[in-house]
């Protein structure tokens, strides 16, 4: 069986990024969206913490524990201009958003 | 053994991953948010970050998705998604930019990628990531290195709820615009 090297976790971390960057892409869904993002985290945290490993640094894993605290900053706020927007418009796909379109 | 465990995790997190793009209910998205990401909790595991692991299942997996399920169902959005697409070229040309990035990804960064487990030259290699202790280590290297950033991240959390309470916070407009944007859809409706 072949042996597990980093630069598997480089592959399966640059996947993912992609399929998530595809989903913001392709989805209207601006809950959906906001999950696409996540997975990309996810994808440069599993680079982080491959790299961590490489270096022998434990400063990757550090890194991810600070790029949790963003993403969580994040969907609270995100969350909550969500609910904001479907207040006043009933909707939350991100054809309703287009107030400046003029 | 480890290429089988490896083999598996990639499986659980890629179709999770595919699910959250392709499934039209986003409950189904969320759920399959959480197989993505307990699969990426093992390759944590694997690399000897335990700790950020465990974080992983506990924040991510549990808090976060749970908020998205929160607004989905408060919202009430939990069916099913239209996948009619507006704009003529938009989803092949997204499909197009994203495999382009990743491309582009594989040309610039490709040959630098490490091929093993190793301390790479000139890397500080003073701290053991492979100990028993990750917990000790992280921790050892937030209170010292990272302090600063860590105390800022705090405030940045701080601020986060404060705005987040501020903008989901009920205010006395919003029903009247609410009501004057569904008069407007009857009476675009009507003509």
């Amino acid at each position: 069986m072949p042996v597990v090297t980093s630069n598997y976790y480089l592959f399966v971390g640059l996947a993912l990024f992609t399929i998530g960057a595809i989903g913001l892409l392709v989805r209207r869904n601006t809950i959906v969206m906001f999950m696409c993002v996540e997975l990309m985290l996810n994808a440069a945290n599993l680079t982080f913490v491959t790299y961590s490993k490489v270096l022998n640094d434990v400063s990757g894993q550090t890194a991810v524990f600070f790029v949790l605290v963003v993403a969580a900053a994040e969907v609270a706020v995100g969350l909550a201009i969500i609910v904001a927007i479907f207040r006043r418009r009933r909707a939350v796909t991100a054809d309703d958003v287009d107030l400046l379109k003029g | 053994m480890t290429f089988v465990v490896f083999v598996i995790a990639t499986a659980i997190v890629l179709l999770g991953a595919l699910g959250v793009v392709l499934a039209r209910n986003p409950v189904h998205s969320a759920l399959f948010l959480v197989q993505s990401l307990v699969g990426m909790a093992v390759f944590f595991i694997m690399q000897d970050a335990q700790l950020v692991a465990a974080v992983q299942i506990i924040v991510y997996a549990s808090a976060v998705v749970v908020l998205f399920l929160f607004v989905i169902t408060l919202l009430g959005v939990d069916k099913r998604d239209s996948f009619a697409e507006p704009l003529k070229f938009q989803r092949p040309l997204a499909i197009g930019l994203g495999l382009l990035l990743a491309l582009e990804i594989v040309a610039l960064a490709g040959k630098h990628w490490p091929h093993g487990p190793v301390c790479a030259e000139g890397a500080e290699c003073s701290i053991k990531v492979a100990s028993d202790f990750n917990v000790e280590v992280v921790a050892r290297n937030i209170f010292t290195v990272y302090v600063w950033p860590f105390e800022l991240v705090s405030v940045l959390l701080v601020i986060a709820v404060v705005g987040a309470v501020v903008l989901a916070r009920r205010t006395p407009g919003d029903d009247a615009l609410a009501l004057e944007h569904d008069t407007a859809e009857v009476e675009k409706v009507d003509a």
